[in-house]
């Protein structure tokens, strides 16, 4: 083989090998990719229908509520401005999580206006909140009247 | 006052970096031979201070100096001895300052094993070097420094964070910090030969070994960071695409590509400006890996309280590194000519498959890890990147470096004849594909495509790697030790694939609430619930509750998991109760009371988990044995012997190093 077919050669299967990889991360980036919303977005409908995301709020005091039988638990989430979605789950909850205390939890929501977590996530230490949620909470929002969620 | 000392010989190591940094260099370029001489002891000395420094450090936490803020953030009296130690390098000060002292035993390392290195080369290598500490030093001084007193000295320190208060953890930063600084030496490495505008295959043999044993403490550093997060996290889980779990697997990649690279440049003098950009990146990503962890840009379970001061002083320092490098090599990437020709079907085409796929694995990884912070600075959302994303490029991708590793096996170097390979493969290739489709019949009477493949390429690489030793003919007892490295560490990553394809397809985990008494079924194996007591230990109460694991109505075994309470605002820590086995582990953790006497447990069956760690000792082990090859030392006499005749054939060394070979 001449080294400049050679060389048209290794250039093509370095093309391959890209174009392979560029459509394979297409691809999965598509449905693994989870956004951050506020209980004040979900009520506002800027999450479509279906998708998972992450639901990330406060824990409100004296809401957890747990199944006598199995490991169903349920507690309110809210946010700065009062806006509250429930969240059921039927993992254990992580060492950290506790009433007032921030977490995130990935799901759908569901028809019956109820969030369906698959994990409960409270990464913080006994002092900070994750920074991506203290941003996403903190966020300038009209201050939207207080309300309990539409969706209860 | 031994703070006070610690703080002054960390300045005093700081000056002389400084000295280090830039006299050898500026003399190897104007022909001092004084100034050049300085390199040695300069990094003897630097190493000295820091050791001084770190002793001091280590003396404030043993003795529960509070008066040192470091100390009182991070340790009290009631910790073991073991975790005071290990508390110095459990937040950002401390970490520095091992950093530091890790970088500066290199240097001294390098120093003291270059017998065979030209004075010039080596007085390079330890100025780039010299430069690196500098940097680190400045940034502990004038941001973190782990000295600072407090006026009012508390009467009782804060605690180490009590996930950091385990043995895995004891040892798992140090290792990783030898393998993260350890790639600073194939740097400097090459950024020495691009100075000196030469890179022949003596350079090759002088960067290898230590290429090899930086590797492989990044391979002992991941290894054990996946066992500490599995049994300490209490999430039973291995591996979790965590950013900082990516920050060093980015560098453990591109390090295995250049163990590749570099062999191919020593033995056949080719690839060689892209060894040099491997040694870059490999550095490079070290140092984005530090960035990610120390700025606190990412939401992770390892990101410490976060100081944007601190991710700006890396962050530049990481621009520097990089665009200095770079521009070096822009100027310099035309005198590294590759010689050595080869034919498409050749070992060398087999390796720049390694090389490739490997580095797209790189930069799949770092876009999966760096893209929330993308979406991030243009505000479209707080996003995170799945682990499905990351499993759907990696799989595929690993599935062809796998298929391409067993052949590369029986390649020849420069050219080769596919009917003379196909007359060698086909007795593995057919072994591999029976035992791939036959085992999972006879033992689980199964048949799944994911498993099949995983054992075929498990079974691929490892029949290849065996049969090539064999086929060097030679006694175990003469086989040259990196040829022994060569077959271990490939064995290793076959049983790593093993391992992670059996977990992944096979584990079942289920979180129950269960009451005293009650027990549930997983996996044939019976979990009883049968007590809860509470234990005060060292500096924590515990509650622990016993399972009674039993098969078929024999006991297996007594499982504790415990959930310990560390008091004063600390967060419980969850510590599981595992049943290790070579085929299967078990294992339970304790969720939290729900009341009645009930609690939540996570009970996971876990086949083969064992194999994926077994499998990263096995690397890291084979990475050792092939820096002690005998080779690397040899060698040097054979240099000598090449600096002595007119400088024409200094040049031609590369193409007689490459014939000989």
């Amino acid at each position: 083989m001449k080294p400049r077919t050679k060389r048209l050669f290794f250039v093509l299967l370095a093309l391959c090998c890209v174009g392979a990889a560029s459509a394979l991360i297409t691809k999965a980036m598509k449905g693994n990719l989870a956004y951050l919303h506020t209980p004040e977005q979900v009520l506002a409908g800027e999450v479509p229908e279906g998708q998972v995301f992450r639901l990330g709020g406060l824990v409100k005091e004296g809401s957890l509520e747990r199944s006598k039988t199995d490991l169903e638990a349920r507690f309110i989430v809210r946010d700065n401005r009062n806006n509250e979605i429930t969240v059921v789950t039927n993992k254990i909850l992580p060492d950290l999580f506790a009433e007032g205390k921030s977490q995130v939890s990935r799901g759908k929501m569901a028809k019956d206006g109820l969030f369906y977590a698959e994990e409960v996530l409270a990464k913080h230490d006994a002092e900070y909140m994750p920074k991506e949620l203290s941003d996403t909470l903190n966020k300038e929002h009209a201050p939207a009247p207080a309300k309990k969620g539409t969706y209860q | 006052m031994i703070p006070e000392i610690g703080h002054f010989a960390l300045i005093l190591a700081l000056s002389i970096a400084i000295v280090q940094g830039v006299f050898p260099l500026l003399g190897s370029l104007i022909g001092r031979n004084n100034w050049v001489a300085i390199a040695k002891p300069a990094s003897f000395a630097q190493m000295f201070f820091l050791s001084v420094s770190f002793a001091c450090l280590l003396f404030a936490f043993l003795t529960n100096d509070f008066s040192v803020k470091y100390v009182a953030n991070n340790s009290n009296s009631q910790m073991p001895t073991i975790f005071r130690i290990s508390a110095l390098w459990g937040a950002h000060e401390g970490s520095l300052l091992l950093w530091a002292l890790t970088l500066g035993g290199w240097g001294a390392a390098v120093g003291y094993f270059s017998k065979g290195i030209p004075p010039i080369m080596l007085a390079r290598v330890l100025s780039v070097m010299g430069l690196i500490g500098v940097g680190f030093m400045l940034f502990m001084l004038l941001t973190s420094n782990p000295f600072e007193r407090l006026l009012q000295i508390p009467a009782e320190g804060r605690q180490l964070n009590p996930l950091l208060q385990d043995i895995g953890l004891a040892i798992h930063p140090p290792m990783l910090y030898m393998g993260y600084v350890g790639l600073s030496v194939a740097f400097s490495f090459a950024i020495a030969a691009m100075i000196g505008g030469k890179l022949d295959a003596a350079w090759a043999r002088w960067a290898r070994p230590w290429t090899n044993i930086a590797w492989m403490f990044l391979t002992f550093g991941i290894t054990l960071g996946s066992w500490w997060a599995y049994y300490e996290l209490g999430w039973g889980g291995w591996w979790f695409w965590d950013p900082v779990e990516n920050a060093s697997l980015m560098p453990w990649i591109v390090g295995t590509a250049l163990i590749h690279s570099l062999a191919v440049t020593e033995k056949r003098a080719s690839f060689k400006a892209w060894t040099i950009l491997l040694c870059i990146l490999g550095f490079s990503l070290s140092l984005l890996g530090t960035f990610l962890v120390r700025s606190g840009v990412l939401t992770s379970v390892h990101s410490f309280a976060s100081d944007p001061e601190r991710g700006l002083f890396i962050l530049i320092f990481l621009l520097v590194v990089i665009g200095s490098s770079l521009t070096l090599f822009a100027f310099r990437a035309h005198k590294f000519r590759s010689v050595g020709i080869f034919s498409l079907v050749s070992r060398e085409s087999g390796l720049l498959v390694n090389n490739v796929i490997l580095i797209i694995m790189t930069a799949t990884v770092l876009l999966g890890t760096l893209y929330p912070l993308i979406i991030d600075a243009f505000g479209s959302g707080k996003i995170s990147v799945g682990p499905p994303y990351f499993n759907y490029v990696t799989v595929p991708l690993g599935t062809l470096l796998l298929i391409t590793m067993g052949f590369g096996f029986f390649i020849r170097w420069k050219k080769d004849q596919p009917s003379r390979i196909l007359k060698k493969i086909w007795i593995p290739l057919t072994v591999s594909l029976v035992a791939a489709f036959v085992l999972p019949l006879i033992l689980i009477s199964d048949f799944n495509v994911k498993t099949t493949l995983g054992l075929f390429l498990g079974s691929w690489v490892t029949l290849g790697a065996l049969m090539w030793v064999v086929s060097l003919g030679r006694s175990p007892f003469k086989l040259p030790l990196s040829s022994w490295g060569s077959v271990i560490a490939h064995i290793g990553m076959a049983m790593t694939v093993i391992g992670i394809t059996l977990v992944s397809i096979y584990d079942t985990e289920k979180d129950v609430r269960l009451e005293i008494g009650q027990s549930y079924d997983l996996a044939g194996y019976n979990f009883a619930f049968t007590n809860i007591e509470s234990l005060k230990v060292d500096n924590y109460i515990a509650s622990r509750a016993t399972l009674d694991v039993t098969q078929e109505g024999k006991l297996v075994n007594k499982m504790y998991p415990e959930k310990r309470d560390y008091g004063r605002d600390q967060m419980p820590m969850t510590e599981a109760g595992i049943d290790a086995g070579f085929t299967r582990d078990l294992f339970a953790a304790l969720g939290e009371p729900l009341g009645n006497n009930a609690w939540s447990f996570r009970i996971y069956h876990k086949p083969f988990v064992r194999w994926i760690w077994l499998g990263g000792v096995l690397m890291g082990l084979g990475g050792m044995l092939a820096a002690f090859d005998k080779r690397y030392r040899r060698t040097r006499k054979v240099i000598v012997k090449q600096t002595l005749p007119s400088s024409e054939l200094k040049n031609s060394s590369d193409q007689v190093s490459g014939a000989t070979a």
